[in-house]
């Protein structure tokens, strides 16, 4: 008897619970649909023969499978692969220039103290609040003048240090994490400096490299309008700059088709980097909004 | 034997504290060459008339005199303020039930968050091109969806008209971004102390007034600094106007960056553009200030 009048409002409590989570269930979906449709409409287009997308853009599916888009890629400017080329050695550089220099700078931050060492923390961190857009006019007259302007190397510079105080800020975050202590005991074991940042301090701050390095990766491989102003051959250009070029048209028609291939060359990386590194952006997410 | 007894032998010795400064020097150039010494030549050139080619000429206050004048610049401004107050009540009414729906201990909430993330993390160069097509009457999809649901008779031409070509950006920048804004939203929600939400819920509070008189005062610094972020980088909004509505129609979409880069890089009128970017500079610096008083002053729960 005791156990009926227990159970009853329990089964009804278990049954609304249920009923609470397939609404979940079924209203996250069709949300998840909404966000993922523009880029599923994107990379199916971009596989479809040019009259199927024309007749048909909603299709997700088509019966033939077509390379055309691709194809007529190549013959945009310098060709589709030459402004891969461009976007990848633009973020491999700015990945690798970022770390090389973050790493240290964290490092001396976080280990060591100096004179003048806080307010030139607080320096660094205060350009975060100034946006590069609103220096990008001097900025220019300064790549002419090292003969910069034009070149990714220019640019990787550019990338690089809008990529710093970020950067650094993460790096000295993640060196504070490593314990004294274990840095005491390591010494009097006899390690050398250098092998206690090669054994201890890189393995425990090596998440933070991650995150840093993922971010130089994205903003440079993404960012458009400083690589709209410093880069003006055609040989030079990067991939957001590739798809402008395609989307103004030529003659005042656009190739479609051709865009979508661009669109998908461009966002692909972008998303299985992220889906892949996902726990290290949102380290990096939320190390931001702490800051 | 005369060593004293207080040095420690060679490898047991602290390292020098002066070595910090070496590991920082890198950074301080960089900074220093390609931050410091532009922020600065920004404020000498604004009161330039400097031209791309030929001869710098001082003329004081002059460019800040014409910024006073310049009509289409002032239309600018205001339509950047119009964009940031509308897309930013746009995101905040998407992000902010998106949060609470993924907001539940469901290991299939992780998997929704990650989609409706994952469009934050294609630039916006990409995302502006795809929706110029998603757009485009004759074969994009919107057009074809409304068509075959026989919704209109003729395909819409959204970006041709001022009010449309908003709306239809404030529409890419809310599925672009809407992700970024609930993931911060999320990290408030669940700062929350969940004994005081059951608390409330024993006291007989219904859900409505539980989110309204707890969990939203307690989540007051993730508001606030969704709301910071989404406003400073809607006032520096460029790349969607560039690629969808090119600034048109009859330049009504031109937002304050596009603004400087029409100064500085289609007239190349570089103290002109200087100018206008110490006053963007210095608006975004007070708009940061603000946001940094906010956190400071008042502590989140704890």
């Amino acid at each position: 008897m005791a156990d009926l009048s227990l159970n009853a409002p329990l089964n009804r409590q278990s049954r609304r619970q249920l009923i609470g989570t397939m609404a979940f269930y079924i209203v996250a979906t069709i949300i998840a649909v909404l966000f993922l449709l523009p880029m599923i409409w994107s990379v199916a287009n971009s596989f479809k023969p040019p009259a199927e997308a024309l007749a048909n853009p909603l299709a997700l599916f088509s019966k033939a499978f077509s390379l055309d888009n691709y194809r007529r890629l190549e013959g945009v400017g310098a060709g589709w692969y030459v402004y891969v080329g461009n976007s990848l050695m633009i973020a491999a550089g700015t990945v690798l220039l970022t770390v090389l220099i973050a790493v240290p700078a964290g490092y001396g931050f976080s280990k060591f103290r100096f004179p003048g060492q806080i307010v030139l923390f607080v320096l660094i961190m205060a350009t975060m609040m100034i946006p590069f857009q609103s220096i990008l006019t001097p900025l220019f007259l300064i790549l002419k003048a090292l003969r910069l302007q034009n070149s990714l190397v220019g640019l990787v510079l550019i990338y690089t240090t809008f990529q710093l105080p970020f950067s650094i800020f993460m790096m000295r975050n993640a060196f504070d994490a490593v314990p004294k202590a274990l840095i005491e005991a390591a010494r009097i074991d006899g390690a050398s400096q250098w092998t206690i940042l090669r054994r201890i301090m890189i393995p425990i701050a090596f998440p933070g490299v991650a995150t840093v390095a993922l971010f130089a990766f994205l903003n440079s491989w993404n960012e458009f309008l400083a690589a709209l102003i410093f880069l003006s051959d055609q040989n030079k250009f990067t991939l957001p700059i590739m798809l402008v070029n395609v989307s103004s048209g030529i003659y005042g028609i656009i190739d479609w088709g051709a865009l979508q291939a661009g669109v998908t060359v461009t966002m692909i990386p972008c998303l299985i980097l992220f889906l892949l590194l996902q726990r290290y952006y949102v380290r990096g997410m939320t190390a931001g909004a702490v800051k | 034997m005369t060593v004293p007894l207080d040095q420690p032998a060679p490898h047991t010795r602290e390292p020098h504290q002066w070595l910090g400064a070496f590991f920082i020097v890198p950074s301080l150039i960089m900074i220093g060459v390609f931050f410091i010494v532009p922020l600065l030549m920004t404020v000498w050139m604004s009161l330039h008339d400097w031209p791309l080619l030929g001869r710098s000429s001082f003329i004081g206050l002059g460019n800040f005199v014409e910024i006073m004048g310049d009509s289409q610049l002032w239309n600018s401004v205001g339509f950047t303020m119009l964009y940031t107050v509308l897309v930013t009540l746009a995101l905040f009414a998407v992000a902010f039930p998106l949060a609470l729906l993924v907001d539940r201990p469901l290991r299939a909430a992780g998997f929704f968050r990650t989609i409706y993330f994952m469009p934050v993390v294609i630039g916006f160069g990409a995302a502006s091109t795809l929706w110029l097509w998603l757009l485009n009457p004759d074969s994009g999809v919107f057009a074809q969806l409304l068509r075959s649901l026989h919704l209109v008779s003729a395909a819409p031409r959204p970006i041709e008209s001022f009010w449309p070509a908003l709306g239809v950006i404030i529409l890419m920048v809310v599925w672009k971004s809407a992700g970024f804004t609930m993931v911060i939203l999320l990290t408030g929600l669940q700062s929350v102390p969940g004994e005081i939400i059951e608390a409330a819920k024993i006291d007989g509070a219904n859900a409505w007034s539980r989110f309204r008189n707890i969990t939203l005062p307690l989540m007051r610094n993730s508001v606030l600094l969704a709301l910071v972020l989404n406003v400073t980088s809607s006032m520096l909004a460029f790349d969607q106007f560039f690629v969808i509505t090119q600034g048109g129609p009859q330049n009504s979409t031109i937002t304050a960056v596009f603004q400087i880069y029409l100064a500085s890089f289609s007239s190349y009128r570089l103290g002109y553009g200087s100018a206008l970017s110490l006053v963007l500079l210095v608006v975004l610096v007070a708009i940061s200030s603000i946001q940094l008083a906010f956190l400071r002053t008042r502590p989140e729960e704890s």
